[in-house]
């Protein structure tokens, strides 16, 4: 599942998750103690708040000097020897890194964590074109193993268990003993991964953040594969895309502080790696050459409306994921592309198209779990709302926008309307819900309610009618 | 936390169209239990809903004309108390994006600050003194997530429960987890939504709990809805229904 | 109209944000009491062991014998040092006075490209200066260079990291102020506040997944 699909069923992805009782464990118990982690981390409120302002005003601050902070981030990496590559769509992205490659005459890539190689499906792309790529971060080790995709933007393989992971490391790693000890398990990977640090010929990452002011590309990690791949290989490759810049260094530690803190409840990751130029002449290690490919792929089109723009505030610390009610339930996998979950909702719509995933944003109840505690204060339950709208909005701006208009639809909304703006229809609905409520046939959404739910009741008198019995004016 | 104004002579009072339409006698209590202070209530004929069905559903313009109608309708200074945190929420946080960049835009700030959730109102305006007659019972409470998130009133709710001295309160484990209702979501998602409710429903009954309290009809529709399909025995009432009981023995 | 990705991807950046006269809003977190001196190595140490650091603050006088205690508690046979950074030296003198059942010490030699074996394969520890620490959050600042490396904090096992206690900041802010990175930010850059670790699996937390198992500090005082 989960492979960039072309026939999209979110439905069908939804009722097969929920019916998997091992994935709503999985997810119940890794959700939870992320919520708890996270939590330790944020303890005083209103530090919290004042940082979490920061934060936003950092993010904004960079989308509306984009173009400035962009053409100043090349500047800066160009005179620090690190080229610069600019993609409009995944598809050039991809070419830019096989070009990199042949002039090598590479043909071993490690990898490390990146969001924006998933966009890109850069290890299929590759693959196809007979290099070997290999994912070094655990998580995405375990999940290429299995021939999948990530399931959480920062725990790629959250939806799989211990259990899962002794059975696939004993079939898919040549000579693995069978073992269910994590210790273990962590074991057999950094064996087979050391050599492929050792021989891989070009290591890709993704960047966190990149800073204008110094051309630095910044790097945020626990397990040193991001490093490794970095610093062993002659060639480091990063792909960003084009909204991660900040203008200044001192931007980063509020960033580096919500985004560890959010993410993954610390205070800072183990490692925090920060890239300014290649190997210098008498320094031993280090690329010789370092390639920043920044990616289009949708983000300016985004940027041109301020609403909308919002979305490219994103850190991808994946805190509105492990805080969503739904996500919990029903993983990663079911939102059929890159970025699931909240942040999913009102991203994948902008980028994908309205008409192939607008129904995302019916995944949520707006509870604004997400809003709470978005580190850069993404309002993404409006975004959400904005997709519904974009969804039936003939004269939209977001990509496939009024796929969803329907005249029905429309007049009962219309209908809706007309009851709720005319004191009289209204009355006289209630009157007749009152009466009649209960012989409402059982179809459409009163069946939907209906499938768990007895059926709502109408009361006999509406509050209308009471109120005018004792000491209420009733104006 | 906002600045609340003296007691006035007289309020409005928004039932809202769910309370209208299924749940009248938790709008009744809580009108009684406001005039029960010597505030005089007032209840304008042409209110209907808040707009938040549509507007959460992309139907925004509909909402808007919707909302226009309670514009138009509550339009002297008095308070607008209103007996749910999502239709509050929706008057008092949503109104202002809703209408971004309308004529009349300081008007509707205006009227969105006077806007007040019904337990925030008695707790900070008319300080309500209750006292408990009722017999000793053990209840839960179901936070719905706009009172929580938006109108940030959860703590006014509990401590008007604490009041009631024969009442225990028995927190739930995920209290700040969504009970799925979420307007059209239900029906939408029923599936998403089932699961949910069906998780909020047991957390209800692990409390142990007879009875589930909350400020919000469109939560307590959904879980008792579920809690009577599934033939559990607990009961859900609006935290105002139960007040007016339990201070009448 | 142009041509090229780049001036494609340019032309609608600035149609969608076009420059803005007025400077934008930059809230500013209020200033936090600084730290005194034992309050920032308490802090540093109490943050860095909970994340299983070692860390050891002993006198600038006579850390080297602790280091020896250390290393010959784990009965290692290799340790890569720089000899040029004053860690290096000190090294090289104490381990002239007494090596016995110590590492001996093991030299980069030449670049990576020629190393590489001998790093990966047969290395057991190495030990390193570093730039400084920040008290809040808890980390080690790492500023690698010629005489000392990228590679020697990362690929071997355990990684010994040597820090003036002078050099503990209160804040990341304070660290990059004091040390004026803006005029001048090296290769690479690197805070690490412990040994490697993942939670990938079961979010079960497990250390030296790909770089060092143990990272032990000693703060100089």
């Amino acid at each position: 599942m989960a492979e960039h699909q072309q026939n999209f069923d979110f439905q069908k992805n939804v009722v097969a998750a929920l019916n998997d009782p091992q994935l709503r464990a999985n997810f119940d118990f890794a959700m939870g103690s992320m919520i708890l982690k996270r939590k330790a981390v944020f303890t005083d409120e209103i530090e919290t708040e004042q940082l979490r302002a920061v934060g936003n005003a950092i993010r904004q601050r960079a989308l509306r000097k984009l173009p400035e902070l962009l053409e100043r981030l090349e500047r800066k990496c160009t005179e620090n020897g690190i080229h610069v590559h600019w993609a409009e769509t995944t598809g050039e992205a991809n070419r830019i890194v096989l070009e990199i490659m042949q002039s090598h005459n590479a043909t071993r890539m490690v990898k490390g964590k990146s969001m924006v190689s998933e966009e890109m499906h850069l290890n299929r792309f590759l693959e196809e074109h007979n290099f070997e790529v290999m994912e070094t971060d655990l998580g995405e080790f375990i999940i290429q193993l299995a021939g999948e995709t990530p399931s959480h933007i920062i725990v790629p393989a959250i939806h799989k268990n211990k259990d899962q992971i002794s059975r696939l490391f004993h079939e898919k790693i040549p000579g693995a003993p069978y073992t269910e000890k994590v210790e273990e398990l962590n074991a057999l990977a950094r064996k087979t991964l050391r050599d492929k640090f050792y021989e891989g010929d070009v290591g890709l990452s993704g960047v966190n953040m990149a800073v204008a002011e110094t051309g630095t590309l910044c790097l945020v990690e626990n397990e040193g594969n991001g490093r490794m791949c970095t610093t062993v290989p002659p060639v480091h490759i990063a792909v960003m895309g084009l909204e991660k810049v900040v203008e200044k260094l001192s931007d980063v530690p509020p960033l580096l502080r919500l985004l560890t803190g959010s993410a993954t409840g610390q205070l800072i990751t183990t490692y925090f790696n920060m890239i300014t130029s290649p190997r210098k002449p008498g320094e031993k290690d280090g690329p010789k050459e370092i390639h920043l490919i920044l990616l289009d792929n949708g983000r300016s089109r985004i940027l041109a409306e301020p609403q909308l723009r919002q979305t490219l505030q994103c850190i991808r610390c994946g805190t509105c994921l492990n805080h969503c009610p739904v996500y919990t339930r029903i993983g990663g996998h079911a939102y059929g592309f890159v970025y699931p979950g909240p942040i999913g909702e009102i991203l994948t719509p902008q980028i994908e198209g309205l008409h192939r995933t607008g129904v995302l944003a019916t995944a949520s109840s707006l509870c604004d779990a997400c809003g709470e505690v978005c580190p850069v204060k993404i309002p993404i339950p409006e975004l959400i709302r904005r997709m519904r709208d974009e969804n039936y909005d003939l004269t939209g701006v977001v990509p496939g926008h009024g796929h969803k208009w329907n005249l029905p639809e429309v007049l009962v909304w219309k209908g809706w309307e007309l009851v709720n703006r005319v004191p009289l229809l209204n009355l006289l609905s209630m009157k007749m819900a009152g009466l009649f409520g209960k012989y409402l046939p059982r179809i459409g959404p009163l069946k939907a309610w209906t499938s768990v739910r007895t059926r709502p009741r109408f009361a006999k008198k509406s509050l209308h009618e009471q109120v005018q019995m004792e000491g209420v004016e009733y104006e | 936390m906002r600045n609340y104004p003296e007691k006035p002579e007289k309020v409005y009072f928004f039932g809202t169209c769910l309370v209208d339409m299924a749940y009248p006698d938790a709008g009744m209590a809580a009108i009684r239990l406001i005039q029960r202070e010597g505030v005089q209530v007032v209840f304008p004929r042409s209110q209907s809903c808040c707009g938040q069905p549509a507007y959460n559903s992309g139907f925004r313009k509909e909402a808007r004309a919707v909302a226009r109608k309670q514009l138009d309708t509550f339009t002297k200074p008095y308070p607008i108390v209103v007996p749910s945190g999502s239709c509050a929420g929706m008057m008092r946080k949503h109104y202002p994006l809703l209408f971004a960049g309308a004529d009349d835009h300081d008007r509707i700030t205006a009227f969105a600050d006077r806007v007040f959730e019904w337990t925030e109102f008695m707790v900070h305006v008319l300080r309500v003194k209750l006292e408990d007659r009722g017999e000793p019972m053990r209840v839960t409470w179901h936070s719905s997530c706009h009172a929580m998130r938006e109108m940030n009133v959860i703590r006014e709710s509990k401590a008007l429960l604490r009041q009631l001295q024969n009442v225990e309160l028995v927190e739930l484990e995920k209290e700040h987890q969504c009970c799925g209702f979420g307007g059209t979501f239900s029906v939408k998602q029923p599936e998403i939504s089932a699961a949910m409710v069906a998780d909020k429903v047991a957390d209800i009954r692990q409390t142990g709990a007879g009875e589930v309290i909350s400020g919000d009809c469109g939560c307590l529709m959904n879980i008792t809805g579920t809690m009577e399909k599934g033939n559990v025995p607990v009961n859900g009432r609006h935290i105002a229904e139960f007040i007016w009981e339990r201070i009448n023995g | 109209m142009s041509d090229t990705a780049r001036d494609r991807i340019f032309d609608r950046l600035r149609k969608a944000v076009p420059p803005a006269a007025k400077e934008f809003p930059s809230p500013e977190l209020p200033p936090k009491t600084p730290l005194n001196h034992e309050e920032k190595v308490e802090k540093l140490k109490r943050l860095m062991e909970a994340v299983r650091s070692e860390v050891h603050v002993v006198p600038a006088a006579t850390w080297t014998d602790e280091l020896k205690t250390v290393l010959r508690k784990r009965n290692l046979k290799t340790l890569l040092y720089a000899p040029e950074t004053y860690v290096g030296k000190a090294v090289t003198k104490a381990w002239q006075e007494d090596r016995e059942g110590l590492p001996s010490l093991t030299l980069y030699e030449g670049e990576i490209e020629t190393f590489k074996e001998t790093l990966f394969y047969r290395t057991d520890a190495a030990i390193t200066t570093t730039r400084g620490a920040i008290a809040d959050p808890g980390t080690l600042i790492l500023w690698p260079d010629e005489t000392e490396p990228r590679l020697m904090s990362l690929i071997p096992p355990i990684h010994i990291a040597v820090l003036e206690a002078g050099r503990i900041y209160n804040t990341f802010d304070e660290a990059m102020q004091a040390g004026q990175w803006i005029s001048g930010m090296p290769t690479n850059a690197v805070l690490i506040s412990g040994p490697s670790k993942t939670a990938d699996i079961e979010l079960t937390l497990a250390f030296g997944v790909h770089g060092p198992r143990e990272l032990i500090v000693f703060v100089l005082e």
